[in-house]
C-alpha cells in the first residue's frame, strides 16, 4: 500500500519547514542587537556604548519593538474621522445606518442671509460597541464630513465607553480611510503616516466659484 | 466467538471543535458502527430573514455577509442579483466584472477552507489546515485592498460594486493568482496521491446520483457523483457566458471525489479570473444615483435569483410590496439542504469516518441556521 505518495508529501512539508515563516507578529516583535540598534537609529557599537541595559536585553533576546500592521488604505477601521466644520447635521448617516446607532440631535441655528440657514449640532454619538463597520454611513454622507477610521485598537472595560461623542470625534487625530473617498486615493494620502489638519482637504469637490454660483442661481433663472 | 455489544447513544456538539460551528448530533453507536444519527441545529439562528423585513434593500447586503461567513462575496452576489431582478436594474459592466472577480476569489478561499478542515477532520492536525489558511490570507488581503474588510465585505451594491479597485490591486491580483496556482499544486502534491488520504476517504459515504438529485443536493457534492450541473453553465448569470471554463466531474461520489472536485474547481476559478481581467472594460462601477437611488422601491412582485455558490445553489427569494424594504426574504441555503443526506451518509459507517464525512459536506453553520 505504501507508494510514492507519502514521501512526496513529506517533501512538501520539508520544503515548507525551511521556508520563511509568514506569521505576523503583533503588537511587538522580538529583535536582536542589530534590530534594536536600527530602531534606535544608531549603529550597533554606538548602541552598545550608549544604552548598555537595552543592549543586554537585546542580546538576551527579550527586546521588542512595536510592529506596524500591514493595512490597506481602504481599511474600514473604527474611530471614525469626523470634521465638524463640514457637517451640516443632515442626518443622512443616521438614516442610512442599518443598526440605527448614530444619534443626532440638531436645533435651528443662526439665520444668516449670507450663509443661509444653518443647523447647530447638539448631539452626535456613535455607539461603536454595536457598529459592524459596514461603512454605509460614510457612503451616505453627502458632505464628506464622516470618514471611516484606520485604527482597530479600541478595547474598553466598560461598554458605555464605546459610545463616542461629538467632542471625542472632533478631537481625535484625523486619519481617514480611503473607503468611498476616491479623493484620498487620487492625492496618494497615506493615513498611516499623515493626518489631515484642514477640513478643506477632506472634501470631494471644489467649492464653485462666485461666478459659477451667480450664473446658476441668478442668470439662469 | 461473537462479542456481545449494546447500542450506546453519544451526544456530539454543539460546542465540539469538529462540528464546524455549533452543530449537534445525537449518534447511536453499536461498537464502532453508527446505527442512528439525529442532527440538531438552530444554535446559530440570528433571524436574518426576519431582520431583512425592516431594512432597506442596500442595508440588507450587510446581513447577507453574515450568513455564510467564509463566502461573503458569493452571498452578496446572490442577493444583489435578486434585487436587480426584482427592481429591474441594469448593472454597470465594470461593476459586474469586478464582482465576478471578487466572487471567484471567494470561491477559491472557501474551497481552501473546506479542504483544510476536511484534512483536519481526517486527523492531519494542523499542517494542511495551516497551509490552506495561509493562502486564504492572501485572498483576504486582496479583499481588504478593494473593499476595506476581510470577512464581512459588503462590497456589492445594487447595480455593481461601491468603488472601483485601487490601482495597486491589479498587480497584487496577478501575483496572488500565481501564488494560488502554486499552492494548489502543492496541495495536490501532498494530498491527491497520499495513501493515507486514499485509504480514509475512498469508498466512504458513497451516495448515488439518483439520491442526490432527489434530495436536491447541489454544488461539489453533486458534481462528485458525475452529474453535470453547474449554474454558471446551466443558467449563466452576470457575464459567465463570456468566460470559458471546464466543469470538473468525478464519478466515485465518495469523500475523496468531493475533495478532488473542490480542488479542481479552485483551479478553474483562477482561469475565470484571468479571463475577467482580460475582458474588463473601463467605465463606472455602478449606475448613477439618478437611475438607482439609495432607497430602492421595487414594484410589487417577487423574484428569485440563484448562483452557483461555493457549496451549491445559493438562491435569494424576495417579495416586494412596493415599499422600501422587502415584504419577505427567503434564502435557499445550500449548506442546509446538503445536510439533509447526513443520515444516509453516516448510517452503517464507522465512528472514525463520522467527522470526515461531515467535513466533506462542507457546511457552514452560519448559513444552515441563518
Ligand atoms: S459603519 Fe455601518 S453600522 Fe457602523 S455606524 Fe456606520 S452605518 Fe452604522
Ligand atoms: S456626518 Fe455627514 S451625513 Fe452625518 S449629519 Fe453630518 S453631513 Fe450629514
Amino acid at each position: 500500500m505504501i507508494g510514492l505518495g507519502l514521501p512526496r508529501g513529506f517533501l512538501v512539508t520539508l520544503k515548507n519547514f525551511v521556508r520563511p515563516a509568514v506569521t505576523e507578529q503583533y503588537p511587538d516583535r522580538h529583535v536582536g542587537l542589530l534590530g534594536a540598534a536600527k530602531e534606535a537609529g544608531m549603529n550597533p557599537f554606538q548602541f552598545l556604548v550608549r544604552k548598555p541595559a537595552d543592549s543586554i536585553k537585546a542580546i538576551a533576546g527579550i527586546a521588542t519593538v512595536p510592529v506596524a500592521v500591514k493595512q490597506s488604505a481602504r481599511f474600514r477601521g473604527n474611530e471614525f474621522t469626523y470634521f465638524e466644520d463640514r457637517c451640516t447635521a443632515c442626518a443622512s448617516c443616521a438614516k442610512y445606518c442599518p443598526l440605527g446607532i448614530i444619534e443626532i440631535v440638531s436645533v435651528p441655528g443662526k439665520i444668516d442671509a449670507q450663509e443661509g440657514e444653518s443647523y447647530k449640532l447638539e448631539v452626535f454619538d456613535i455607539d461603536i460597541g454595536r457598529c459592524m463597520f459596514c461603512g454605509l454611513c460614510v457612503e451616505a454622507c453627502p458632505y464628506d464630513a464622516l470618514h471611516m477610521g484606520t485604527t482597530f485598537e479600541r478595547s474598553k472595560y466598560v461598554r458605555d465607553e464605546l459610545v463616542i461623542s461629538k467632542d471625542e470625534l472632533a478631537d481625535a487625530p484625523k486619519r481617514p480611510s480611503a473607503f468611498y473617498r476616491p479623493q484620498f486615493e487620487e492625492n496618494a494620502f497615506d493615513p498611516f503616516k499623515e493626518t489631515i489638519e484642514d477640513f478643506h482637504d477632506a472634501g470631494r469637490h471644489e467649492r464653485p466659484s462666485d461666478d459659477d454660483l451667480k450664473r446658476k442661481w441668478i442668470d439662469e433663472r | 466467538m461473537a462479542i456481545k455489544t449494546q447500542p450506546v447513544t453519544v451526544n456530539l456538539g454543539p460546542q465540539h471543535p469538529s462540528t464546524h460551528g455549533v452543530f449537534r448530533m445525537r449518534v447511536m453507536f453499536d461498537g464502532e458502527e453508527i446505527v442512528d444519527v439525529e442532527p440538531i441545529f438552530g444554535y446559530l439562528h440570528r433571524g436574518s430573514e426576519k431582520l431583512a423585513e425592516e431594512r432597506t434593500y442596500t442595508q440588507i447586503v450587510t446581513l447577507t455577509d453574515r450568513m455564510d461567513y467564509v463566502s461573503s462575496m458569493l452571498n452578496n452576489q446572490a442577493y444583489i442579483l435578486a434585487v436587480e431582478k426584482l427592481a429591474g436594474i441594469e448593472p454597470s459592466p465594470r461593476g459586474v466584472w469586478l464582482r465576478m472577480i471578487a466572487s471567484e476569489l471567494q470561491r477559491i478561499a472557501s474551497h481552501l477552507v473546506a479542504t483544510g478542515f476536511l484534512l483536519q477532520d481526517l486527523g492531519a492536525l494542523g499542517t494542511p489546515l495551516i497551509y490552506a489558511m495561509r493562502e486564504r490570507e492572501n485572498i483576504l488581503d486582496l479583499f481588504e485592498m478593494i473593499c476595506g474588510a476581510r470577512i464581512t465585505n459588503s462590497y456589492l451594491r445594487p447595480g455593481g460594486v461601491f468603488m472601483d479597485a485601487p490601482t495597486e490591486f491589479w498587480p497584487a491580483l496577478d501575483r496572488g493568482l500565481d501564488d494560488i496556482i502554486r499552492t494548489i499544486d502543492e496541495l495536490e502534491a501532498y494530498l491527491s496521491g497520499n495513501e493515507i488520504v486514499f485509504s480514509r476517504t475512498k469508498g466512504t459515504a458513497v451516495l448515488s446520483p439518483e439520491l442526490l438529485i432527489n434530495a436536491s443536493i447541489t454544488g461539489p457534492m453533486l458534481r462528485a457523483s458525475g452529474v453535470d450541473w453547474d449554474l454558471r453553465h446551466r443558467a449563466p448569470y452576470d457575464y459567465y457566458e463570456r468566460v470559458a471554463f471546464e466543469r470538473k466531474l468525478h464519478t466515485a461520489s465518495d469523500n475523496y471525489a468531493r475533495y478532488w472536485v473542490r480542488v479542481q474547481e479552485a483551479r478553474e476559478s483562477v482561469k475565470i479570473i484571468k479571463q475577467c481581467i482580460e475582458q474588463i472594460e473601463p467605465g463606472p462601477v455602478r449606475p448613477s444615483f439618478d437611475d438607482v437611488p439609495r432607497l430602492i422601491r421595487p414594484p410589487a412582485g417577487d423574484a428569485y435569483a440563484a448562483i452557483e455558490g461555493s457549496k451549491g445553489e445559493l438562491g435569494f427569494y424576495l417579495v416586494s410590496d412596493g415599499g422600501i424594504s422587502p415584504y419577505r426574504m427567503h434564502v435557499r441555503a445550500s449548506s442546509l439542504i446538503n445536510l439533509t443526506l447526513l443520515r444516509d451518509m453516516l448510517i452503517g459507517g464507522q465512528f472514525g469516518d463520522l467527522f470526515v464525512t461531515f467535513g466533506s459536506v462542507d457546511l457552514n453553520m452560519g448559513e444552515v441556521d441563518r
